[in-house]
């Protein structure tokens, strides 16, 4: 057998769960000839909570912080979506004013959930100086939610009809500020990292996921449109007054790893622009549409989805009439762009994988729930 | 959640909607917590689809059952709750699937503008080819489920389907007994893997010829199927809980 013992085998490699650039709890079996990954199968559920279940045990107001701790990277997306599914059950929308704060903090969130991608998506590249940069603006989009709302990560920022409260004094100087200083800031970010010679080598052709690939997986947001679909929900079925506001849909032409990153460091410019449209124009009036203290949308279901900063976050919400949710199912944008994980993988090499995940920008606590 | 801190056998508030005759249930619930859902889920539900008369009897019904008073049974309405104020959806599209479909689809409807259609299980996967092949509808949103233990066909599969040419999003629905297993629409949209087996994993609703028809959030060996209705949030598989984790309940 001595000719044989140089012979290379397949060679099963685990990957996660504790595993810093799988972004949570991922465990990916990575199934390996040499440097090649053959096929890869993701392990998911450690962060299982049972949402959907506790929605049926809770009311519907009680419900909406829940869904704040799915995509915690992204907390105001996921109340936006919750609120605008029940008031469509109800038939009510929120007031005009409303839907402007709503479009300003959700587009802040964009912008936050962005840049923590962007920060440890370097950082997994080994770029470490961007992740320092992102955290010290995101920080600012932070004390915005902060101040306007006492929290800074789950916010529970919306209330089914409008808002819970009014702006705060200094609100809109302080979103134009930011908008100021953001777009310099991200021209810093592409100075770093967009004509960089190891960046372009380590993304350009790496897990590409062509238009056709990514429909037949579902998979939706910049991870779609780095394919050259110019598909936004925001552009597609405008919500919360999306319609109202001028901006482009930032599109790119290979699926792969590098325009991913394009395509989110554009959107994150389109942000400002929405930001500052909406900010310029906050409509004087209530904040709260007439609700009940007690909600029960009559017996029916709907499904609303909104553009997420991963994708097509769906809520489809069954009521019978009374106070709980009948059933809340939550459509994660995360869970199903991970599908594509696989697809990606074969035939990338193992360093390649740390990138194709990051690019993915999942959130385990929304693939789990 | 000071719900959950209770001990197993103390009367749940939260769940009123679980059926009072559980089989195996240590834990009857409370005659306090029985409310309208409940009592009205003990008469048989109203024919299939909330067509005909319903639902124009049904708004009527309402404003008064709410007048009634809180907390009370609600006896003027008691099918309320299981019918939806649904109204049939006429288009191009609904013409072409019932000439190609014919009696295979049973109801098409529109509630709250957002249109959807009810098909007999063995149709699915057939419609949503058709829907993918003829009709652009290209991108498979989710499937899930909803469970409604009081009907005949307890389960109730949901297709979600989107057209980007069209920019249409549409619903199809299947209703199965308990242990149907339906066709597996991963040949048609392999997003349908990982969706199928979250309701499989949750519903215990197995697809025929899926390819890795196996749990994918919970461990392969827990025992219940948590959204279904009969399933308590305070009675989750305890034993795996406390064999695998060392601890007294997973609550």
């Amino acid at each position: 057998m001595a000719d044989t013992f140089l012979d290379s085998t397949e060679l099963v490699l685990n990957m996660g769960p504790q595993h810093p650039s799988t972004h949570g709890v991922l465990r990916v079996i990575l199934k390996l000839d040499g440097e090649r990954v053959l096929s890869t199968e993701c392990v998911i559920g450690y962060l299982h909570r049972g949402v959907e279940k506790i929605a049926e045990n809770r009311t519907w107001q009680m419900f909406a912080p829940y869904v704040d701790r799915m995509d915690y990277v992204a907390a105001v997306s996921n109340g936006l979506g919750y609120c605008l599914a029940v008031e469509k059950l109800l038939g009510v929308e929120a007031p005009p004013r409303a839907q402007a704060v709503r479009v300003i903090l959700t587009e802040l969130n964009r912008m936050a959930s962005h840049l923590l991608w962007l920060g440890t998506h370097a950082l997994d590249i080994g770029a470490i100086t961007p992740l320092f940069y992102c955290m010290r603006e995101r920080e600012l989009i932070l004390n915005i939610y902060e101040k306007y709302c006492g929290a800074r990560l789950t916010t529970h920022a919306f209330r089914i009809g409008g808002l819970q409260y009014e702006t705060y004094e200094g609100f809109e100087k302080e979103c134009l500020d930011f908008c100021d200083l953001f777009e310099k800031k991200i021209d810093e970010y592409e100075e770093l990292l967009t004509g960089n010679r190891i960046w372009q080598q380590r993304l350009t052709g790496v897990g590409i996921l062509t238009a056709a690939d990514c429909k037949e997986y579902g998979v939706t947001g910049p991870m779609l449109r780095a394919a050259g679909v110019k598909w936004d929900i925001r552009k597609a079925q405008p919500y919360s007054g999306y319609e109202k506001y001028d901006f482009e849909i930032p599109t790119r032409e290979n699926g792969d790893t590098y325009d991913r990153y394009m395509v989110r460091m554009q959107e994150m410019r389109q942000s400002v622009r929405i930001v500052r449209q909406a900010v310029a124009d906050i409509p004087a009036g209530p904040v709260m549409a007439k609700v009940g203290k007690v909600i029960k949308p009559p017996a029916g279901e709907a499904y609303v989805s909104i553009e997420a900063p991963k994708g097509e976050l769906g809520y489809y919400v069954v009521s019978d009439g009374s106070t709980q949710p009948y059933r809340v199912r939550i459509r994660p944008p995360s869970f199903v762009n991970l599908q594509a994980l696989d697809k990606m993988c074969r035939g990338a090499l193992v360093a390649d994988v740390v990138a194709i995940i990051g690019t993915t920008d999942i959130v385990l606590g929304e693939v789990d729930r | 959640m000071p719900d959950d801190t209770k001990p197993e056998g103390a009367p749940a508030p939260e769940s009123p909607r679980e059926p009072a005759a559980t089989p195996g249930a240590e834990q009857p619930a409370p005659a306090a917590a029985k409310t309208a859902p409940e009592a009205a889920s003990a008469a048989p539900p109203p024919g299939k689809p909330a067509a005909g008369p319903a639902p124009q009897a049904q708004p009527a019904a309402k404003p008064a059952a709410a007048a009634a008073g809180a907390g009370a049974a609600k006896p003027a309405a008691p099918k309320a709750p299981a019918a939806m104020a649904s109204t049939p959806w006429e288009s191009e599209l609904t013409q072409a699937l019932k000439e190609e479909f014919g009696d295979q689809i049973l109801e098409f409807s529109s509630y709250v503008g957002q249109n959807f259609l009810v098909a007999k299980p063995e149709a699915a996967v057939p419609i949503l080819e058709s829907l993918k092949e003829i009709h652009d509808f290209d991108y498979l949103v989710d499937v899930t489920a909803v469970h409604w233990p009081d009907k005949p066909e307890p389960f109730e599969i949901v297709y979600i389907v989107y057209s980007f040419a069209r920019n249409e999003r549409i619903r199809l629905k299947i209703r199965i007994p308990e242990g149907y297993k339906p066709r597996t629409a991963v040949p048609v949209h392999l997003t349908a893997n990982w969706l199928e087996r979250e309701v499989y994993d949750m519903f215990g609703v197995e697809f025929e010829g899926h390819p890795d028809m196996r749990r994918i959030l919970l461990p392969e060996e827990w025992e219940t199927f948590p959204l279904r209705k009969e399933n308590s949030i305070l009675k989750m598989d305890q034993h795996w809980v406390q064999e695998n984790l060392g601890i007294e309940s997973g609550q």
